[in-house]
Parts: structure tokens; sequence; C-alpha cells
């Protein structure tokens, strides 16, 4: 699905340059969980930025679900961005002037889907995080897990090969965290690919395998035997 | 483009801060508000001064002699001499341009009255005209008839008689036509009255000048084929300034007037008056415009800079849509259509404030009576259309620079932005 060859990446900070990425390999089958982790600093958000196609490569090639990434105009990007990828954040960014079924609704906006077709996957998506009765609030009507679950909604509802999901358990409590988690777990296993940036080793342990990622290089890349995280709902 | 999702998103963002948006608003509004009242008053001022040409065919020439200044073909210089009445028809032949030319004589202004009806009495200009002169005059018969050429032909004794000079010499409910007025001594039957077209004010002369046919005058008063004034209107199509040169000179020939005699005949060109005047509200139309789109400009900078403020504020919304796929083109659309609905609404309410200024003023103009060279300020559909493009233009103009900036941030610096 995922397939990511010698990639390097480097800010310009001032005069001297930041060299973040130094080279990653990697690839990702489909319906993987994967916990990308590592310390602040060493690459993992810069990593899934590329791979969400919110920032350009500087060397290495990146394929995903057999598509070459590259040479992407804004256009193309967003158009790619909309079609293969979901994106779930540490801070929700949804958008705070629309209700809960606009914002699961958005993406398919961009996919010019007609309204009422819209607003009938948004509310089938609002459902399967358990938010059908909250379609109308608006996102300050809603708690921190509420906020993240219309979020996962969100991504889910483009219906893309993969999610990619930053720090998606940063700002909730660890409850909380165990329920998104647990509705991430359960959309795994419908057969989506899901990408996981945490620091948080429960978390990581949730997913099936976990890689590591030190100074912009991987350090360990194992597989692991999945936590269920309904066990602590 | 003009789906239903976003103008509610555009209603959505602008409503959002409703009293900033007022406020923006306001200086769009307020900016058209400023030209339509320009304009409306640079057309009152129009209308009032176009009013005193109202009626008068304005491609006409007027023409006199005067006394020769050059001695010419054995004629001595000081000479006094008069149009003949051939000089109408060589004028006729020559100048075939001409739609109207109506010779006319009067009486030289006399010591004393020189009309007198039973014990009334008055002194009045009197002339002798042919019909047509009511075509070249801003005037209209009010009772009776204008004389026409059966009584140029008849040479009758019938005189059409200003307005005024029924209130002078009739009582108010006394019956004019048919009566008798002695004009310097010689009797003549009023026919009809006139008025004029302007309505505004009148000296103490007007509505008060007798007209009678040409040839009854010449004959009452011996003027033979004598012609003292000629009023000569060209054919539309023509300009008579450009004619002006042609009929004096034929008119120089015919006279035996030496051809560099300046002094000798003396015209006025009322058409070049009347395009000066022109030109006058031409410039006055393009002060309107430039004022009042001077003060719509510092507007629309408002609106341009409130359009950069939302975009700041909406960094990260925007850095949201585009990680969920949104095509930057969109989003400036987006931007663009905001910037264009807020100035057109803004400016439709200054279009309708002005509208309501100047009924206003209209209905100020109207309880109190004409006033001197100012009337009905209004402003034409063409204007309005022509100010609406304006605020489109604008809007589109307002949303470029922030709609630019706003796809400019790429979507990553966009997410970080807090």
């Amino acid at each position: 699905m995922i397939k990511i060859e010698n990639l390097h990446k480097s800010y310009k900070m001032g005069s001297n340059s930041l060299h973040v990425l130094k080279g990653i390999n990697f690839s990702v089958e489909e319906g993987e969980l994967v916990a990308i982790m590592g310390s602040s600093g060493s690459g993992k958000s810069t990593l899934l930025n590329i791979l969400g196609m919110l920032d350009g490569l500087d060397e290495g090639s990146y394929i995903l679900d057999g598509v070459p990434i590259k040479d992407l105009n804004e256009t193309k990007a967003a158009n790619y961005r909309n079609k293969f990828l979901g994106f779930i954040f540490q801070s929700f960014n949804l958008i705070n002037y629309k209700n809960a079924m606009e914002n699961v609704a958005l993406p398919l906006y961009y996919q010019k889907v007609g309204r009422k077709e819209r607003q009938d996957k948004a509310l089938k998506y609002l459902e399967q995080v358990g938010l059908k009765d909250w379609a109308t609030h608006l996102p300050s009507e809603l708690s921190g897990g509420q906020k993240q679950r219309v979020a996962i909604a969100r991504a889910m509802a483009a219906e893309p090969k993969v999610l990619l999901a930053d720090e998606p358990t940063g700002a909730l409590d660890s409850t909380t965290s165990y329920e998104v988690m647990d509705l991430i777990q359960k959309i795994n296993d419908e057969g989506n690919t899901i990408l996981v940036v945490t620091h948080e080793p429960d978390i990581a342990d949730m997913c099936k395998r976990i890689v590591h990622l030190k100074d912009g290089v991987i350090v360990e890349d194992k597989k692991v035997k999945q936590v269920r995280a309904s066990q602590y709902v | 483009m003009f789906s239903k999702d976003r103008w509610k998103e555009i209603l959505e963002v602008l409503s959002s801060n409703m009293l900033r948006t007022i406020a923006t608003a306001f200086g769009v509004g307020w900016g058209i508000f400023i030209l339509i009242i320009l304009l409306a008053a640079g057309k009152g001022l129009e209308n009032g001064i176009r009013q005193n040409f109202n009626g008068v065919a304005t491609n006409t020439m007027f023409m006199w002699t005067q006394t020769t200044s050059r001695a010419y073909q054995g004629l001595p210089e000081g000479r006094n001499f008069n149009f003949k009445l051939e000089d109408v028809d060589l004028l006729r032949r020559n100048v075939p341009q001409l739609r109207i030319i109506s010779p006319r004589n009067s009486l030289r202004q006399s010591e004393g009255d020189n009309v007198i009806r039973g014990t009334e009495s008055g002194q009045y200009r009197v002339f002798g005209d042919y019909p047509e002169i009511i075509q070249q005059n801003p005037i209209y018969t009010a009772q009776g008839r204008f004389f026409n050429h059966n009584d140029i032909k008849e040479k009758r004794k019938v005189v059409v008689i200003g307005d005024g000079i029924r209130e002078d010499l009739y009582e108010d409910d006394e019956e004019v036509l048919g009566t008798y007025l002695k004009i310097s001594g010689v009797n003549f039957m009023v026919v009809g009255t006139y008025k004029e077209k302007t309505s505004n004010g009148g000296g103490e002369n007007s509505q008060r000048e007798i007209f009678m046919p040409f040839t009854t005058f010449s004959q009452a008063f011996n003027r033979s084929d004598n012609v003292g004034w000629m009023a000569l209107t060209a054919k539309d199509g023509s300009s008579i300034s450009e004619l002006s040169t042609t009929i004096v000179n034929t008119v120089k020939q015919s006279r035996k007037v030496h051809p560099d005699d300046e002094r000798a005949i003396g015209f006025f060109d009322l058409f070049q008056e009347y395009n000066r005047v022109e030109s006058l509200f031409g410039a006055l139309r393009f002060i309107a415009y430039f004022v009042g789109v001077l003060v719509l400009l510092s507007g629309i900078i408002g609106v341009s800079n409130i359009m950069l403020i939302v975009i700041k504020e909406r960094t990260k919304e925007i850095g949201i849509r585009r990680a969920l796929g949104e095509n930057p083109w969109s989003i400036k659309l987006q931007i663009l259509m905001e910037s264009i609905f807020l100035t057109i609404i803004s400016g439709m309410v200054g279009i309708i404030f002005g509208a309501l200024s100047i009924y206003g003023i209209n209905m100020v103009l109207d309880s109190i009576g004409p006033v001197d060279m100012f009337l009905n300020p209004s402003v034409s559909l063409g204007v309005v259309l022509s100010a609406l493009i304006i605020l489109v233009v604008s809007g589109l103009l307002a949303g470029f620079i922030p709609a630019t900036k706003a796809i400019k941030v790429r979507p990553i610096e966009a997410l970080r932005t807090e």
C-alpha cells in the first residue's frame, strides 16, 4: 500500500539546514495498523506529513497504492489527499462554525458528491462512531473525545486508502484515549490501513506493528501482539 | 460555483463577525453613496441649465446686420444695410443642409408705449416672423393658434401675444381671442397666446412679446423686402457651426460686403454655446466619477484589509480544508466570492440610501418651488449599472490579494498555526 525508499528531508533554518529524515526505507501492507514512535525531534511528524502529501520530499521515492507521488502541484496534491488519505489530528481540527455532520461531509463535498448523498454518508459514519445524535452540534458543544470521534468519522467519510493519525490521543485523557483507540482498532478490523504517530507506549502497543524513529532513521521495526483497547473501556 | 453550500459558507463566514462586516461594508456603501449623490447633483445642475435650452432647436445660429467696417465695390464704410428676402432664397439654394430659415423683422424699441388696448397700454417688442419660428424658440401656443402660412400669404393682420401681455392688458377672466390691439397705430386681431417652455422665473420681459406674420409686418411697417434678423437651423446630422462661415459669406457676397469685413454681419452660434455647456457637463460628470471612485477606493482597500485579516484568522481552517483535499482554486474562489458578495451587498445599500436621499432632495425641491439652475437631481439606470460593475470589479480586486495569499500558505504551515 505504501512504499518508501531512501527518503530524505531537510529544512532550511536560516543559513544552516536541518537534516530531519536521513534515508527512510519503509513499506506498509494493506490492512496494517502501524504505530510510528519516537521522541520529539525524531522526525515522525515530518514523515507523516510527507506521507500525507502535506509536505514534499527532498530525495527518494514514495509510492502510494501503486501511484508514484512526485512532482505534485497543489491542485494535484489536494486531489490525491482527498482520494487516498484521511487525516486525524491531535487537535481534532474540526471547522468550528460547521456542525458535526457538516464537518464529516466536508471531504465528500470536495469530491463533488451530491448534497443528499453527502448527508446520508456523513450520518452513516457518525453512527459508526456513535455520535449520530450529535450530528447537529457544533464542535464547541462536544467533548474532546467526541470531537476526535467526529474527526475520525470525517477521515473515514471519503473512504480513503490510508488513515493517517497524528497523535490522535495526545489531547485526551486515558479513558477517552482508549475509546478512540478502540474505534481505530475497529476500523482497522474492517481492513483499513492506518498509521498512528504517537509517543505513548501504551497507545503504540494497541497497534500491530511499531516503527521506532530516532534522529531521522528507523532504529526498530517490529510486529507486536495487539493489545485490544476494548478491555480498558 | 453557485452551489447552495458555497453561499451558506459565505453567509456563515460574514455573519460570524457581524460588527466587523458591517463596519467594512460601510466603507464601500459610503463610497457608492457619495458617487451616486455627486452624479445626481451634477445631473441636477445639468437639468437646470439644460432647461434654459429646453425646446430650442440647439443646432441653430442667429444672424443680423450691423454697419460695414470696410468700403467695398464703391460702397462706403460705415454703411447701414439690411438682408433682403432674396437672401433667404439664396441661402435655401446654396446651403441645402439648412432645415429652417426664419427671417424676422422687429420694431425698433421706441419711447413710450407702442401697444394700446382700450385704456390699457404697454411697451412690448414686436416681431414679424414665419410660422417656423415656434420651432426655434422655446415657446408653445397656450390659447388659440399660432399664425400659419395662410396668414403669411394673405398678409392677415393677426398677432400672437405672450401670456404676460394678456396679464397686463386683459382682466383675468376676459376672452383674449378675437380682440384687437393697436400696435404703433395699426389694429391687429389676437388669434393666440403663447407661453415659454422654461418655467424657472423669467424676468420683466418674459412672455411679453408679440409675434405677427412676416408679410403683414413688412406691409404694415413699410419694410418692403428687408430682413433684419434670421434664425437658421441646420438639419440633423450637420452642424450649424460648420455651416456658419458659408452662410455668412453667402450673404456678404449678395449684400456687397467686403469678404474680410468682420463687423458687418453679427451672428450668434447657439450650437457652439450649447456644446460649451455640454462639455461642462462632461467635466462635471468626470469630476463626480473621479471623486466618487476615489472615495469608493478607500472602501475597497478596507474590504481588502478585512479579507486579509479574515484569511489570517482562518489560516488553520484553510489548512484543514486543504488537508481534507479541497482544491486551492476552490479556496481562492471562495474568498473572491466573499469579497465580491460583501462589496455588492454594501454597494447596494449605498445605492439604496443614495436613491432615498435623491428622492428626499427632490421632495424638498418640489416643496420650496423651482431653484435657479438646479432641477430634478437623478441618476439613470445606466449609472446604477455602471456603479454595480465598478462594485464587482472592485470586489474582485479587493479579494484578489487575500485570495492569492491564502493559497500561498502551505497546508502544513497552515495546520501548525494555532
